[in-house]
Formats: C-alpha cells, structure tokens, sequence
C-alpha cells in the first residue's frame, strides 16, 4: 500500500545551528513538497518534505528547529533532541542525520557534529555557504576533515542548489553502508549530556580537526562589518529601527490596497451574480448575506496580511530581526522582558498566534508566558477590518500640520496605546506576579545577505494558507452561524419592528445591551461582539450582516460604512475603537495559549485581564469624549 | 604582560584573548543553576584562549554589547554575564 511504503521510507533529520542556512536547504532539498505540522503534546512546529532521488528512492527529511547543542534547553531544542535520539512518543527513529554547517562558522558547526555523532546514527556534514567561505578567504581540506569526524563531508551553497545532488548521494551511500553494517539497524547512542568540562573537551577537539585539516581562517564579511556600523549606530540605528517600523505601517496601508479593491469588488460581483440567478429563498440568503458576504470580507484583508508578513520574512532572512532584539533588549529590559520577545511582539503585529508561537525561542518560562499574556495586545492585522472601517466612517481624511493624516494619526494611536498597555502588563506581571529572574540574553549575530526570492515565497505561501485555512473554517463556520442567528425566527407577517428583532441575534443582543451600555455600545454591536469571539475580523461581516437585515434597502446600498455614521455617535465609535485595543476577541488565540501554556490558567488569565482593560478603555474613552465633544 | 579584566569593562574596538570562564567572577548572582551561565558561554563559541574584539555597544547605556569571537561570529550579550569572562587585553600594534 502506497502509506505503507511511505512510512517505510528513511527518514533523515537536518540539524544544525540556528542562521546555519538549515531551512534554505531544505527548501532546496524537497522544494513545494512540504508538510507543517504539529509534534504531538508540543506546539514545535514539525516540517516534513519529500525528496526523490536519482535512483527513484523516496527519503523524507525532517527540518529540525535550530540547536547549539542537544542538551536542549528550551522546547525547540527538546524536540530536536528527541527526534534524533528517537525518543519521541509515535514517532519512529530517524534514520540519519545531515548536520547542517556555516563553512564560515564551522567551530560551533564541528562541535554539534561530534555530539550528534555520538548517537549512534550515519551523520553527513553538509558545509554550508562555501562560495561566501572562499570568498573570504576561508580554507579547508574537506578530505582530511572527512577522515578527521568520521563522517562524508558535502560542501553546499543551499540557495544555488549546488552540491545538493552530492549531499543527497552521500546520504543515500552512508545509509546504505549503516543498515549493512549492522542488521539490528542501529547502534546504541553514547549520547550523555555534557557538562562545562566536556564542552571545553570538544571545543579543545574541534580545534585539533581544524589543524589537522588545514584550515586556514578567513576574515569577517566586510560588508556585515560595514553595515553594522550605521545599522547598529547609537543614534542612527535606533532611527533606522522607528523608520523602517514606520514604513511597514505605511506600505501595509498604502501598498495593499489595490489588491484589496479588487479582491473587494469581485466578492460584490460574486453576490450579486448569485443573488441575480437564484431564486429567492433561505439558500440564497445563507449563500449571498451569510457565506459569500462573511468569506468575503475576511479574505479582501489577505493583501495587507502577506504585505506585513512580507517585511517581517524579509527582516529576519537578510538577518535584521536579531539586531532589532539586541538594539531593543534595554527597552524591553525596562520592563523585564528579554531583547529575544521584540521578535514575538512584532510578529503578533501580524497575528499573536505565529507572535505566541515564536515565544518558543524564549528560555525563560517566566519570560515567555509574560510574553504570550501581552502578545494580543500588539495590533494584530484581524484588527485591520475593524479599526479600517470605523476610521473610514467616522475619522475625517484631512491633513494637519501640513503632513500628518488625521486617520493616520488615530491608526498610529491605536498601535501605540496597545504597545503601551503591553508595556505596563509585562511589568506589572513581572513586578509583582510571575516573579523572576532576568534570563541572560547570548543571541549569535547572522551576517547580512540578500534575501532569497524562493524563501521568502514558501514562506509567505504558508502564512497566506494558514490564514485562509482561518477564515475559511472557523469564520465561514460563524458566519452561518451569524446567520442563522440573525434570520431565525423569522418575524412575524405583520412584523413592525425590523426582521432581526426577533431573531435570536436580536434576544441576544438586548440581553446584553445593559451589559454594555455604559461604554456606549447599542445592542447591533453587541450581537456583532458575539461571533467577534471567533476572531476580530469577523465583526466586521457580523456588523454588515446585522445592519443589512435588519436595515433598509438603502443602507445596504449605502455600505456599511455610510450606515454607521448614522447609528453611531462618534464617541460610541471611538469607544470600540478602544475596546478593539484591548478586546480578547480572538478564541484561537486563548486556544493557543493554552496549548503552549499547556494549562487552562493563563489563557484564563488572559481572558480576564484583556476584559476588563477592554471594558474600562471603552468605558474612559466613551465618558471622555461625550464629555469633550458635548455630545 | 598579563593584565586580566572582565570582557564587560573592554573598550569598544579593544581586542582580548580569553583567560577563564567562571561564574566566580561575576559580579552579581547568577540566577541559573550553577554552571549553567559557563556551559551556555561555552556552548555560543566562548572558551578558553580564543580572541574576543567588541565591536558594538547597544544605544541607553551601552550595553548589551556585540563581541567578534574568533574573528569570524558576532555575538551579543549583557555586560553582566559578560563579567563571567576573564580577558587578557591585547595591546593594538602601533
């Protein structure tokens, strides 16, 4: 059977240091055939590919997250170790390794070789980036070296596909020559975990292969050196940093919107077409008002998601992101958080899911659930649609101070009030709650390099599925439900009062409307809230969906936009402005939470803090202005 | 001429060889285990007689800082863990 086969087939682990250029390979080796998922109990993302080799063979490589070594010190290096011992729960050892290392790095490189060594399987040394190497004067005699570990040597320039077809004969060969060796098909590990003596011992062998093969050291990329010095200036660094965070809000709103428009107008042309050729009926309201409508105005938000993860792929493969952590490391000191959670925080830009995910990198429990608890707090892009289409009704587009947009400005506000509110949690949490120590920061430095065009594609390609995947199950599920909700009963034939009334959206709605009441909100937003639980995003489409059913045929016409100018008073808007800050409104991520957590307490936590900072926010900004405004 | 000094109190542009790395020189208390600031150090590449330069020092205070080891990675750390390791400064040639 074809899955049998499959699972027969050897499967072969990449290991290496993190910016060793490991994943860069192994999109070179497997290409588009790639497989995310999840290791069972952990939230370590697993990646598999696929690879056929010239003899038709099939391997199955496994891209393990980055290590110095395999005494494993966080979840992403207890995976990796687990996987190459073979001690994960159903999951079958691996068959060999390819040690993935930077041939102008090769000290650390070699050193994790000797330890993987030890366990007993084929290791081949894959040396990475040779071209740069020679470049910059590095030398070695790969033979020696070869004799030297023990293991076949491959030089490789992963991003140019050279040498890949020699790596995966070498791996091909040793495994071959491993399982004719020993008919047990395994040799026991002598793996121990090693103590600071031993790591001296290693380094002192590392060395002793360096001589013996003639090594000739090169120097530092120049480039990288030449860079730093503006990049990492005191003054012009930390400019450079606010910039380039200013210019990823700017394109985010400037760049996407083209693609929007005409993501946006083929959703209408899709409803109308559907609403034109069907008859009237409950299939064709679920169809236009609930599906199409709902599907639609998540997806015209995909543009100004890849533009964001664009730049944040894009900073971190031309090796960037580190030096952003080590320039913000005093900052987030301040609040005792480690330089390594600005690389989360910024991508809970994006979303907190990938945002909490990434926490993994962070050694520090403490740290790290102090990080996730104040992740939603970054506006994350499902915030987009909410934040967009209250500004658009209800911010004036003019220009101040000869430069500033005044919708702009409220964007910019409602970015930095949530970075603010985070600040104070984290250190209210790490003043008072989770109390601890400071985790040393000791972060490698990746020298510069040009992005790779295929890299980047992969993986912006997943990010794009994973959202779509998003909208595409849990809010197409809402939004029936939305609908049901909202059409359901159905008003009786001589109905004064609008359809949705009496719906049960419409129950629901005034039910708690003296809930929230005090911060402004009318039962519409109060039943948008509701499905708004599943992500942000989704209010939006619920707040057209309550407003199109129940309204007229005019303000169906008019757009959603139009519509609310007139239900709302600004301070009532202002006020979910401000509730959006701080909302937990995204189920997904309390889901997630609790899976990295792996306990029911913090997303709990989570729940309630973001609640009542949400509810006192609106609460403050609905007063204020009704007061200011005199309202 | 031996003139031992903590890695932290380097210059920026100074270049050393590393004498010892050891808990018992820091200044303050590590709050990891014992042992395990000196295997980390030793794990990122830092060890015993291998040449560290400081190339950077971070914007409000000048630290974390950026050290070049071995002439050919860059790594970044804190001036308080920095102290863990004994230096021997190498005078630049005139």
């Amino acid at each position: 059977m074809a899955s049998e086969l499959l699972l027969n087939d050897p499967r072969i682990a990449l290991v290496g240091n993190p910016n060793c250029g490991k994943t860069a390979l192994f999109n070179a080796l497997t290409g588009s055939r790639q497989k995310v998922a999840n290791y069972p109990g952990v939230t370590v993302e697993k990646r598999e590919g696929l690879l056929s080799t010239k003899e038709g063979n099939k391997l199955r490589i496994i891209d393990l997250p980055g290590t110095y070594s395999l005494r494993a010190r966080s979840v992403d290096e207890r995976v990796t170790r687990e996987v190459v011992l073979g001690q994960l729960l159903g999951e079958s050892p691996v068959d060999g390794i390819i040690c993935v290392a930077d041939a102008t790095n090769l000290h650390l490189g070699l050193r994790l070789v000797l330890e993987l060594k030890k366990t007993g399987k084929p290791v081949i040394l894959a040396l990475n980036m040779m071209d740069i190497a020679k470049k910059r004067g590095y030398e070695i005699d790969l033979n020696l070296l070869s004799q030297q570990i023990g293991a076949p040597v491959v030089p490789t320039v992963a991003i140019k596909k050279n040498g890949i077809t020699n790596l995966v004969a070498a791996v091909q060969q040793e495994i071959d020559k491993f399982s004719k060796l020993n008919t047990q098909n395994s040799i026991a590990s002598t793996w121990v975990e090693p103590n600071s003596q031993d790591v001296r011992a290693y380094h002192k062998e590392v060395e002793r292969i360096l001589n013996e093969s003639k090594r000739k050291q090169g120097c530092v990329s120049a480039f990288t050196q030449k860079v730093d010095k503006v990049l990492l200036h005191p003054v012009f660094g930390v400019s450079i940093l606010l910039v380039t965070l200013f210019l990823i809000f700017q394109a985010v709103f400037t760049w996407a919107k083209i693609p929007q428009e005409a993501l946006e107008s083929s959703f209408e042309f899709l409803q109308t077409y559907v609403a034109s050729v069907m008859p009237d009926g409950a299939l064709k309201s679920l169809l236009t008002d609930g599906i199409i409508a709902g599907v639609g105005s998540v997806v015209v938000f995909l543009p100004q998601i890849i533009t964001l993860f664009l730049f944040i792929l894009l900073l971190e493969d031309s090796g960037y992101m580190a030096r952003a952590a080590f320039l913000m490391d005093k900052l987030m000191g301040g609040v005792g958080l480690h330089g390594k959670a600005f690389i989360p925080l910024l991508s809970s830009f994006a979303c907190a899911i990938p945002g909490i995910m990434s926490t993994r990198t962070i050694e520090n429990k403490k740290d790290r659930i102090v990080t996730i608890l104040i992740s939603p707090l970054m506006a994350c892009s499902a915030r987009i649609p909410v934040y967009a289409l209250i500004i658009a009704a209800f911010i004036p587009s003019k220009t101040i101070f000869g430069f500033v947009n005044i919708q702009g400005l409220v964007m910019f506000l409602l970015y930095a009030g949530g970075i603010v509110a985070a600040l104070i949690i984290a250190f209210v949490l790490k003043k008072f709650i989770i109390k601890g120590h400071r985790e040393p920061l000791l972060m490698e430095l990746p020298t510069y390099k040009i992005p790779n065009f295929k890299n980047i594609l992969i993986g912006l390609l997943e990010r794009a599925k994973i959202f779509l995947k998003k909208a595409g199950t849990i809010i197409l599920a809402m939004m029936v439900v939305i609908w049901f909700l909202s059409s359901y009963p159905k008003a009786p034939l001589n109905a004064i009062k609008p359809d949705i009334d009496y719906s049960f959206a419409g129950i629901l709605g005034h039910w708690l409307e003296p809930l929230l009441a005090p911060v402004g909100f009318n039962w519409q937003i109060a039943v948008a809230l509701i499905p708004g639980m599943a992500a942000r995003e989704v209010a939006v489409a619920a707040l057209g969906s309550v407003y199109s059913i129940s309204g007229s045929e005019d303000a169906v016409r008019e757009g959603l936009a139009a519509t609310l100018v007139h239900a709302w008073t600004l301070p009532t808007a202002l006020a979910l402005l401000a509730w959006y800050v701080f909302a937990p409104q995204c189920a997904p991520t309390l889901a997630v939470t609790k899976r990295e957590t792996n306990s029911w307490l913090w997303p709990t936590v989570m729940f309630l803090y973001m609640f009542s900072l949400a509810y006192l926010g609106a609460f403050g900004v609905y007063h204020l202005s009704n007061y200011f405004l005199g309202a | 001429m031996e003139n031992p000094t903590r890695l932290s109190s380097l210059k920026k542009g100074q270049k050393a060889q590393i004498l010892q790395i050891s808990e018992t020189n820091l200044n303050t208390e590590s709050p990891l285990p014992a042992g395990e600031l000196e295997r980390r150090l030793l794990e990122m590449g830092f060890s015993e007689g291998s040449q560290v330069t400081l190339m950077h020092e971070a914007p409000f205070g000048k630290d974390p800082i950026i050290v070049l080891l071995r002439a050919c990675h860059l790594v970044a750390l804190r001036k308080k863990e920095a102290a863990a390791i004994m230096v021997n400064l190498i005078p630049s040639t005139v």
